[in-house]
Formats: C-alpha cells, structure tokens, sequence
C-alpha cells in the first residue's frame, strides 16, 4: 500500500530542504517566522471563524507539483488579451518575470532580483500577520517568483501597466507568486491583473500581493479573476496607504474558477486617504467565491467606500465578510460598506457578514447587506414592452453590477467586463 | 380587435374581476373609470398578463387570438402596449438601450430586422418631437431621476416608439399638472388612428376633456356597471360614484 504524503507535510519537508543561499539575513527571519506559524497551525479548517464558510481541504488534496519553472511554458497565446486596453504589457510565466520593464519612472523587476535591495526590507512582508493568515504564511515561508512595481516620486504613468499571469497547468500544480507595488510620494499607477491558464489539470494559487501607497500617492489596481474551472485561487492583498494617498481596488471575479478566496486587507495609516473597493462575483456551475475585506481605520479624517456586489446562478456559493475597523484615534472617519446580492437560482447559497467597530465617537459609518431577487415589477415592465425573459433578466443583472461596472476607470476594462457577464448570463439561460 | 367576455380573475383568494365584458375596435377610444378598488388597474393587469394575476373564467380575444395564451412580452409584441400608473426606475438600464432592445424584440417577432442604428436614432427625434418629451435619453437610466411628469410622459413617447395597436393608459394623469396634462393628451391625440385603439382608465373627468372618449364605461367591484357616451363622464363628475354603488350594492344582497 502505497501513502501519498499530505501536502501540509510536504510544504514542512520543501521548507527543511530547499536551499536558502539567496535570501538575506531579514529575508530569512521573515520566512522562518512565517513558516513557523504555518507549520503551528497548517492550513485553515472550517472551525476558524475567518474559514467558516469555506471549506478549503477539497481542494488540496490533489497531488501537487510544488515548485514549477518558467520553462515549460511554450506557444503562449493570450485569451486575456483586452480588447483595445492601451497599457504597458508584462507577462508572467508562472509568476515569474524573464527580465526588466522599464517604462518612464516605473521599474519592474524580478522579485528575486528585487530583493537584493535592502530598501525593500522596510515594505517587504511588513504588513502582514502572518500568525493570522496561513496562506499568506506559507506564501511568505516558500514564494519563489514574483515581481515587484516600483513607481518613482511624482511619476504619473500614463497608461496602465497590464500583468497578464500565465500558469502552465499541464500537471497539477501549486504555485505560490508574490507581487509587491510601491507607488512612492505622489505618484499615480494603475495596474490590471488578469490569468490565463493552459491545461486542465488542477491548478492552486496561493497568491500575495503587498500595496504601499506614500504620501499623495494613487494606486487603481484592478483584479480581473476570469479563469477556467481548475483553477483555484486564494489571493491575499495586504494595502498600506499613507497620508492624502488615494486607492481604488477592483476585483471582479466572473467564471469559471472554481474556488476564489480573496483577502483585501487595508491598513490607513495616515490621515486623510481615501480607498474605494468595488467587487463583484458572477458565479455559475458549483462555483465558490469568497470575498473577506478589512478596513483598519487608524487616523483622523479617512474615507473608505466599499461596494460588492454579487449574482449567483446554479449551484454556486459566495461568501462575503466585510470587516471596518475604527480605531479610537481614528476621528472624523467616514466608511461605508455594501454588500448585495441576486440569487438566481434556489440551490444558489450567498453568507454575508458585514462588520463595524467602532471605537472613535465622532465618525460616519454604515454597513448593510441584501440578498434577493431580480425585481419583479422591473422584469415585468421591461416584458411588457415586448422584451423577453431571457433578455429582459440579462438587461438588469447588467443593471444591478452597473453600480459597480460604471466605477471602472479604464473604458476598455469596462466594456470587457460587461460584454463577459453578458456572454455568461446568455450561456446560463441558453441551457 | 378587442373582445373581452365574462372575463374573471383572482388575485391570491381575492376575486377582483366578477365578469367583464368588453368590445374595443379599431379606431375607439374607451375610457373606463370607477371609484378606487373597483377593479381598473386589476384589468389592465390581467389584460398585459402580471403574474400574480390568476384568470379564473371567461376569455379575451386580440384580434382573434386568445390574449390570455401569450406570455407578456408576446401580447407585447403583439400590439398591446400598457402606459404603467407608476412606471418603474430600472438604474443601470439605459433609456436609450432598452428602447432598441425592446423594438427590436418587437420587430424581430413579426420577422422584421433590427432598425439601423441611423434610422433608429431619426425615429426617436421624431417621436420626442411628436409628444413632447425633450428629456436626454442617451446616458440616462430608465425613468431614473424622472420627475413624475416625466415618467407619464416616457410613457407615452414609449408608445409612440413601439407603434402599438392597442394602449391601455392606466390613471396616465394623476399627480399631473394641467400643462403635463395637456402635453400627454396631445401626444395620446397625435397618435389616435383609425387602425389603432386606446383603454384610457382614469378617476378624473379632468382628463377626458382632453382624450375624448367615445364610450365611457363604470367599473365597480369589478364588474362594468354602466356604459354610456362620453356625456356619462361628466354625470360622473357631477355626482360622484354614489348612485352607481347604490343598486349593484343593494341588487347583490
């Protein structure tokens, strides 16, 4: 009888074993504290108030291939191309980046590279609680590739920098990339992420990215997680923004992925910021999409808005956890968050949790949360100027992400983004 | 062209419609009042087909086909048009996409192609100029942010686009002032054809003096109590609905 050996287990001897000559000395405390708390706790179970609703242990009990190169990567086509995105494109390989991009006042390099320059250190891994987050333990204990987006003091680039991931899932695999933006005093970037996957077999990304927004700063980050349905994605994203900074994060998760765990966690660590998140999860088939936001309000005079919409068809399940958190200091604060959802189908599931603590007395804040149906009235309006069902249920799913679509910024993403939940909803009611 | 008869109806336990009997034809207009909750709106509901709407007897004939068979957007397509009491504001559907949409639906049933975008767009200049209705459509949700005289009046361009051979205008002049008014009854004129017929369902007589009717009829607890000419509207308006209660009241005990 053969045992296969856990994937905790293998991801404890990868550690034990793997060759550490590269790293520096701060490089190696964060990985050994990291793993530390990784092989303490191992991969999160549904008993963790943060994992309640997600059951991740299906999904690892594939025979991953851990450590995957860049080489095997061969006759790249793109079907994440963009329809007229005019954008700086970079590419990927399972995350790992040939070379350098420079484009005028911005660097992109090679994590690996990257991380030579001391000057990292005091962004690098800075942010996150690693105790807490074990995925972005393991992530932080074993990442291998990745990049890092470097903007210079007053550098506003004019077009957006477009990451186009390629993974390579022929075999199966895990793969764990690291991404790390640093958008320095009064600079403006705008950056879009989007996957390709080649091959069907099963395909875990346990990705981390890090955000650091100085001072009058303004990041425009835009997730775009259209992938095929091996694909498992857990996504953590760590922002720290800095005074008068501005961030706007977008994350769009539309089919087929199988499994999207995204962590958006927002430290406000200067007074006046300003941060808008705008989410919405289109899931069909025997979908899971789950989306955990927190907002650490720490000083006077913040703005958070936060807005995630949802449309559930099928089978599909989603899960929504929206945490603010204002800090006594925090004076003067305004945040708001929103989570609503359509359910179109009766098998659909959606749990929604929105949260405030409050810990300053002179603020403005709001939460809420809906789960529902298409309008009636609405659909029948619309019927009864002769539009069909299908047609007329297609117009205000369309309508309903509309709060959330009409925030993008980049027309091209817009329209790519409303022709994919056309294209989706058409193909849930053609069945 | 429309041919109600005994026509019965239920909303959840509630019998709402106890047997109407109307003939509507081409060229005529029709206008049906009564008292609140005698049944109006409920008629215009069963006749587009709203779902909580259950027809538990007689039958309704367009033209000869049975009505009640189609589905909304086909009675629709069929040339039955109803200009909503309290039209919806659908955020994020615009003015402009859904009226193509929508006549495209329409003309895509009777095997017609798609208007040219061109052509479409002269065709919407003509209709707003025809009823008045200078609101910006393009980049505007519908009916969103519409004052309420706005909204009626959407409507009744709507039915101008959508050409239809039947409208049911349903209490289209409450919360109207008397310059709306006037503006939806010019349109709702302009568009009166010998081959087309409109149901203008109303409390006010107001209304009539700018719609002429050739017939009125008098719902109540839903059943047509009385048809007339349009002089009947007037009586109406003299003397209240009381002495049209009285005898069905005292006739059902």
């Amino acid at each position: 009888m053969i045992t296969t050996t856990s994937l905790y287990d293998q991801f404890i001897n990868l550690y034990r074993e793997r060759e550490i000559t590269q790293d520096n000395d701060w490089l190696k405390d964060l990985r050994e504290t990291a793993f530390e708390a990784f092989s303490g706790k191992g991969f999160p179970s549904t008993r963790l108030e943060d994992w309640r609703f997600t059951n991740v242990s299906p999904f690892l009990k594939e025979d991953f291939h851990l450590q995957p190169g860049a080489a095997s990567l061969h006759g790249l086509h793109n079907p994440a191309h963009i329809p007229l995105l005019d954008a700086y494109e970079v590419v990927l390989k399972n995350g790992m980046l040939n070379e350098d991009v420079a484009i005028r006042g911005v660097k992109i390099s090679p994590l690996r590279t990257a991380l030579k320059n001391e000057n990292l250190q005091s962004y690098f891994g800075r942010y996150i609680n690693t105790e807490k987050y074990p995925f972005a333990a393991l992530n932080t204990a074993l990442f291998e590739n990745g990049i890092v987006i470097e903007a210079d003091k007053n550098i506003i680039c004019d077009k957006p920098i477009h990451i186009t991931h390629v993974y390579n899932a022929e075999e199966a695999v895990f793969i764990q990339p690291r991404i790390l933006i640093i958008a320095h005093k009064s600079s403006k970037i705008q950056i879009v992420e989007s996957v390709v996957v080649i091959g069907n077999k099963p395909l875990f990304i346990n990705n981390v990215t890090e955000c650091c927004v100085a001072e009058n700063a303004q990041v425009d980050h835009y997730n775009l997680q259209i992938a095929p349905s091996n694909t498992h994605l857990v996504n953590f994203n760590q922002v720290v923004q800095q005074n008068n900074s501005l961030f706007n994060n977008y994350t769009y998760s539309l089919p087929d992925a199988a499994f999207v765990r995204n962590n958006l966690h927002l430290d406000l660590n200067g007074t006046n910021t300003e941060s808008h998140l705008y989410g919405l999860y289109l899931a069909g088939g025997n979908q899971l999409t789950d989306n955990h936001t927190v907002v650490n309000h720490m000083f006077p005079n913040c703005l958070s808005n936060e807005l995630y919409k949802g449309v559930l068809l099928d089978n599909a399940r989603a899960v929504f956890s929206g945490r603010i958190y204002v800090h006594q200091d925090a004076q003067k604060t305004n945040a708001f968050q929103q989570n609503n959802n359509i359910l179109l189908s009766n098998k659909a599931v959606v749990d929604s949790k929105p949260q405030l603590e409050i810990f300053a007395d002179d603020v403005k804040c709001s939460h809420g949360s809906t789960v529902g149906s298409l309008n009636k009235e609405a659909l029948f309006y619309l019927q009864s100027r002769g539009i069909g069902e299908t047609a007329a249920r297609n117009l205000l799913v369309k309508a309903f992400s509309f709060d959330v679509t009409n925030k993008i910024q980049i027309p091209a993403v817009r329209e790519y983004i409303e022709k994919l939940i056309t294209r989706k909803m058409a193909e849930a009611y053609d069945q | 062209m429309l041919s109600i008869k005994n026509l019965q109806a239920k909303v959840e336990d509630k019998q709402i419609l106890k047997g109407i009997n109307l003939q509507v034809n081409a060229g005529e207009v029709h206008a049906i009042m009564g008292p609140n909750g005698s049944g109006k709106s409920s008629l215009a509901s069963v006749l587009t087909g709203r779902e909580n709407f259950e027809v538990t007897g007689g039958e309704v004939l367009f033209d000869g086909k049975d009505l009640l068979e189609f589905s909304p957007e086909n009675r629709a397509r069929e040339g039955l048009f109803l200009a909503f009491q309290y039209p919806i504001e659908i955020p994020g559907v615009s003015n402009i996409n859904f009226l193509r949409t929508a006549l495209n639906e329409i003309r895509a049933y009777h095997n017609e192609p798609p208007l040219e975008a061109k052509e479409f767009l002269r065709l919407t200049r003509e209709k707003q100029k025809l009823v008045e209705f200078d609101a910006k459509l393009t980049n505007r949700s519908l009916n969103e942010g519409f004052s309420g005289g706005e909204k009626k009046r959407n409507e009744i361009f709507q039915l101008a686009m959508l050409n239809p051979k039947l409208s049911i205008l349903d209490e289209t002049d409450s919360g109207l002032d008397i310059d709306a008014l006037r503006i939806v009854s010019n349109g709702v004129n302009k568009l009166r054809s010998e081959k087309n017929a409109f149901i203008v369902i109303t409390h006010y007589q107001r209304l009539l003096e700018y719609i002429v009717p050739d017939f009125v009829h008098v719902l109540y607890d839903g059943r047509i109590v009385k048809s007339g000419a349009k002089e009947l509207a007037l009586e109406l308006e003299e003397k209240g609905y009381d002495w049209i209660k009285e005898p069905v009241t005292t006739a059902s005990v």
